[in-house]
């Protein structure tokens, strides 16, 4: 395998976008990372789009040939990659191995979901059509109600309480406040969601034990990111960031089928695989992007990933370690609960924050000196997960 | 003005109990005060409802024109039995809402506008003006409809509204109703607010209804980043 580089990064503004399409936005991003890398007009081999479900969203299908022929990108070979929530963190993978086997040289990836399309409650079962359609799905299992019986679980086993939760949703939409391109602009406060004799009316519970400020909103977004060599790379405009190593591991798609359903090994396993490929630890990190459509998430996989011991990611996020300033800095985008979730833009947005992190360019958000950055993107519930290790060569 | 001819112009009025001020501590920690304005408020109202009537999102334009409407109706005498309700933070406007006595029994329920989004203003309000309707006007039903898809989710959804016969005043859709029986069913999940108000927050209140710039209450509405960036 031959090293891969990130030589342009791009997005468009998470948040309801009535007025673009899917091409739309995907579009849009796209040319803002190619603009980003200054490719001029050199061509692109391939493009990956991750998306997971525009064919129930917005009844379109067949996404990247759509982009490839909005971008004028002919003959560019095109297809949509689709791991749920994960498509995104799949798509750059595809492009990864592409590049690096040799067979292609220049790689457009863009991740996109248009979901405001269709109202709250539909959007929110297209997502549960991830679900194990007999075991799970019509028992009428949601992806709230899962991460709600997991967090009841987590907080029996490891001690994790509603103001932990609680800490994470403050910090995420306080970093989110910092951030353009974030969905949610707005601090809030544990009064005003927790502890206020009235704040049960403010945060209503969506899933017990998760409210309303435990969950990502439902977005609409894009975000892409031009994958190239090193030896290309030296000739575009930005300093290219090495994705220094990915690994991608899945598990049992229902979670009764799981000795612990706690136990995120898939987290573990990727996460594993990509500091290994990565050559590096996990106290190597400087900042991380992790995958919180509820808080319960971030905690649970800010400890499989090794981050933290099991049962010590809530306190690591209660003493302000997971802040911007702290150790080390998780989702100082907002992550999916501030910055949004349109899933099939996730993975990908990931790594753009963390691009710009590596490069010095995250503005007010910055990490001090980031040159490790970290992403996690979780499909299904934790039963397809892609990790990648990216680096700012010295 | 010619009295004599304005008295038949005028609807008469019932008597009406007057609406208790309340502050809602809102998810940011701030302290939302929601008290009843008098008609003296409405040219201060209509300036912040005035450029509500350029977005076309969420029918925006649609509830700004009927609420500028109903609001200039009812400082000029021309609506029966009306209030109004407003939330402010600090003074500034967050949030109107105004309903009506059909008669002793019945509420109309008619405009909820949030100039303030995402910390759920228009459903504390839309709350606040069930919580006058059926405690302090003491009414038994409020006859509601909504001409918004959020409209619709937050009342007919969340308060699980029982669906009426007839039409609703407000051009026809079908009417749901609040019941006595219901709103007390749901009052400890949706209504919020604690009385008294402090007297630092009521003063504030009551010194000047602020309302923002045009562009802000666009921005508000809309969104700013999408302009920054888009």
């Amino acid at each position: 395998m031959r090293p891969v580089v990130i030589s342009g990064v791009g997005m468009v503004p998470f948040e309801r976008r009535d007025e673009d399409s899917l091409v739309d936005m995907l579009a849009v991003a796209s040319l803002r990372a190619m603009d980003d890398a200054g490719l001029g007009e050199r061509p692109v081999d391939a493009v990956y789009v991750g998306n997971m479900a525009s064919g129930l969203f917005n009844h379109q299908v067949s996404v990247a040939s759509s982009l490839v022929d909005r971008l004028n990108l002919m003959p560019a070979a095109a297809d949509r990659i689709e791991n749920g929530p994960a498509s995104g963190g799949s798509a750059i993978k595809n492009g990864l191995l592409a590049v690096a086997s040799g067979y292609y040289d220049v790689v457009l990836v863009a991740g996109g979901e248009k979901m405001r399309e269709v109202i709250g409650p539909r959007a929110t079962d297209i997502v549960a059509c991830m679900t194990h359609p007999e075991a799970e799905y019509i028992y009428g299992v949601t992806l709230p109600a899962m991460a709600g019986m997991f967090a009841r679980l987590y907080m029996q086993k490891y001690g994790v309480t509603r103001e932990h939760l609680a800490d994470v949703a403050i910090k995420n939409q306080e970093n989110g406040l910092l951030n353009p391109y974030a969905h949610i602009q707005m601090r809030i406060t544990k009064e005003g969601i927790l502890t206020h004799p009235q704040a049960h009316i403010n945060n209503p519970v969506v899933a017990d034990p998760l409210h309303l400020y435990d969950c990502c909103p439902v977005s609409d977004g894009a975000a892409a990111v031009l994958i190239t060599t090193p030896e290309i790379a030296k000739k575009l405009k930005k300093p290219p960031i090495t994705i220094a190593g990915f690994g991608q591991a899945t598990d049992t798609q229902t979670l009764q089928e799981r000795d612990d359903p706690t136990d995120l090994k898939a987290v573990t396993i990727a996460a594993q695989k990509a500091f290994a490929m990565a050559g590096i630890k996990p106290a190597d990190i400087d900042v991380a992007e992790l995958h919180d459509a509820f808080t319960i998430l971030e905690i649970a996989e800010s400890e499989h990933a090794g981050f933290f011991k099991k049962g010590e990611g809530a306190q690591a996020v209660a003493s302000g370690a997971t802040k911007i300033g702290g150790k080390l800095p998780i989702n100082p985008s907002g992550g999916l609960k501030s910055r949004g979730h349109p899933v099939g833009a996730t993975g990908t947005a990931q790594v753009v924050e963390l691009v710009w992190q590596l490069r010095g360019e995250a503005g007010e958000r910055q990490v001090k000196d980031a040159a490790n950055g970290f992403s996690l993107n979780f499909g299904g519930f934790g039963n397809n997960v892609l990790a990648f290790v990216l680096r700012r060569e010295a | 003005m010619d009295m004599e001819l304005e008295r038949y112009l005028r609807p008469p009025e019932y008597p009406m109990a007057p609406y208790p001020a309340k502050v809602i501590t809102l998810a940011t920690g701030a302290k939302m005060v929601v008290r009843q304005v008098d008609r003296d408020a409405v040219p201060t109202l209509l300036e912040a409802v005035m450029p509500t009537l350029q977005v076309a999102r969420d029918y925006y334009d649609i509830v700004g024109a009927r609420l500028y409407a109903e609001l200039l109706g009812w400082a000029r005498y021309r609506v029966k039995d009306e209030f109004c309700l407003v939330g402010q933070i600090d003074g500034l406007l967050v949030g109107i809402v105004n309903s009506r006595m059909y008669s002793p029994e019945l509420g109309i329920s008619l405009h909820t506008l949030a100039i303030e989004r995402g910390l759920r203003i228009g459903a504390h309000l839309f709350a606040s003006k069930m919580e006058h309707h059926i405690e302090y006007l003491n009414q038994d039903e409020v006859l509601i409809t909504a001409e918004s898809p959020i409209g619709f989710r937050r009342w007919m959804i969340e308060y699980s509204l029982i669906k009426r016969e007839g039409q609703h005043e407000l051009g026809g859709a079908t009417p749901y109703g609040l019941t006595r029986e219901l709103y007390f069913a749901n009052k400890d999940r949706l209504v919020a607010g604690e009385r008294p108000v402090p007297p630092e927050l009521m003063e504030v209140a009551e010194k000047e209804i602020i309302i923002a710039t045009e562009d802000d209450i666009l921005e508000k509405i809309l969104g700013a980043k999408r302009r920054i960036l888009q």
